[in-house]
């Protein structure tokens, strides 16, 4: 694999990732991460949109001048979440009943466009749908991490109606981690999301301070087989 | 006159598509024009209008029929098919009622052997925790409640949202009660000095359900004569008209 398709997929899973590096895509991420299972809904269809909008844009751009980019975006991403949401509506109905409310949101998500703006206007095809496709992926970590997070902390639950989602085989999913559990309701809430998202955000610069620090420290280099640490 | 004609079309033809084709051939000088970024940016709003409304032409069917059958779905939570043979889903009349905020409610009646065994229509509670909780509820003849279900609600996630069968059965506990038992008087929650129970930290929510249902059944009491109830001891039916 290429350096600049490493680094594509480094920058989209981790190192520029959209919500815990650019934080953006907050409102969506707020409003459904109630559940792990939302959160993972949420995040393929966006993932979705943003593969479809980047490929899209890639492929165009040499038609779309500069000054008038942005109202040919949104109407891209509008024109494609609305295709999602009918399509989803006509043949993924079990899927659309628990998804449909989360659907005309993704439209509302700045990253889609801040992606399509700043990388796939500039890069060819293939590089621009890897871009949204590991941007999507890192989204969805995100928003499922921060509603495990919460569904734990708020419900006690883990993936609950997991089923419904994805289907009755992924049943297994679904998990009581504690129980009885009364509930933490604070979690539960939108308040939760902002401090649960707060102490991850908190989290992933300690995680990367460390990475660098362990780089950068002369041990990094690894020590001689048959030698002890 | 009719090869003059075809000449005609078939010149504008060319000068278009030749004139299409000069528009390609310098595209880096022409996407500076403000002509063309009319162009494009109508010619994208075209495209997207045309793509959407070929989807919708081609989903609106499957749309429409999925509908139908959540409906058909909630339908028959409300009322057990046992207890009709007729086409629920299509049998419907539509009441007027000025206590009603939207005016009037479709009500499906359920019939077997052309005699009514019950009636089920959707229903608004008002008064929730955010917003109108909307309500499916199933009624028989003698008043008394067949099934009741939450269609929609936007309540608390782990407080409100008890409401729903899938969280908890609370709302099972409407099936067989009549605003003859309880009175209406006890058609309230257990803090209200009613005889429903509420949910541990959430009150305001099973309020409204409750006041919704009693507000269905009297609904019900006051259009008998229309729904074709009237043959059945009106059960419930003094007590309000009184």
């Amino acid at each position: 694999m290429s350096q600049g398709f490493r680094k594509i997929i480094h920058d989209g899973l981790w190192g520029n990732n959209i919500v815990f590096s650019q934080s953006i895509g907050l409102c969506p991420l707020l409003a459904v991460t109630g559940t792990a299972t939302n959160g993972l809904g949420m995040g393929l269809a966006t993932t979705f949109v943003m593969v479809v909008c980047s490929a899209l844009v890639s492929y165009t751009r040499a038609l779309i001048p500069p000054e008038i980019r942005i109202p040919i975006f949104v109407v891209l991403i509008a024109m494609i979440v609305t295709l999602v949401d009918q399509l989803m509506n006509a043949w993924l109905h079990e899927m659309h009943k628990v998804l449909g409310l989360f659907i005309p949101l993704i439209v509302t998500n700045c990253a889609i466009l801040g992606r399509v703006e700043s990388f796939a206007f500039r890069q060819p095809l293939k590089e621009a749908a890897l871009d949204g496709l590991m941007m999507g992926l890192g989204f969805t970590l995100a928003l499922v991490v921060l509603g495990a997070v919460r569904e734990a902390l708020g419900a006690g639950t883990l993936f609950s109606h997991a089923s419904e989602l994805l289907g009755a085989s992924f049943g297994w999913l679904e998990t009581e981690l504690i129980k009885p559990y009364r509930g933490f309701l604070l979690m539960a809430l939108p308040p939760g999301g902002f401090l649960m998202l707060g102490f991850l955000l908190a989290g992933k610069k300690v995680l990367d301070r460390r990475w660098s620090a362990w780089r950068e420290s002369p041990r990094a280099t690894p020590a001689p087989l048959g030698k002890s640490a | 006159m009719n090869q003059e004609v075809r000449h005609v079309v078939k010149s504008a033809c060319q000068n278009c598509w030749h004139g299409m084709l000069r528009e390609f051939d310098d595209l880096d000088e022409r996407r500076k024009t403000l002509d063309y970024q009319t162009k494009i940016l109508a010619a994208a709003a075209l495209v997207a209008s045309l793509v959407l409304g070929i989807v919708d032409l081609g989903t609106s069917g499957a749309i429409a029929r999925r509908q139908a059958e959540d409906m058909q779905a909630t339908l028959s939570d409300v009322i057990p098919p046992s207890l009709h043979d007729n086409d629920l889903l299509n049998s419907t009349l539509t009441l007027s009622d000025a206590m009603v905020q939207a005016g009037e409610v479709r009500v499906h009646v359920a019939k077997r052997q052309d005699a009514v065994t019950g009636v089920a229509f959707g229903w608004v509670a008002t008064g929730g925790y955010s917003g109108p909780i909307r309500l499916m509820i199933g009624i028989d003849p003698a008043g008394k409640v067949l099934g009741a279900r939450v269609i929609a609600h936007a309540e608390t996630p782990g407080l409100g949202d008890k409401i729903e069968t899938g969280k908890s059965p609370w709302i099972l506990g409407f099936t067989g009660l009549s605003l003859e038992h309880p009175l209406p008087a006890r058609w309230k929650v257990k803090k209200d000095g009613g005889d429903f129970d509420q949910f541990a930290g959430a009150t305001i929510t099973p309020r409204a359900v409750v006041a919704g249902v009693a507000g269905a059944l009297e609904f019900v009491a006051r259009h008998r004569l229309e729904l074709g109830l009237a043959d059945g001891r009106p059960a419930g039916l003094e007590k309000i008209v009184h």
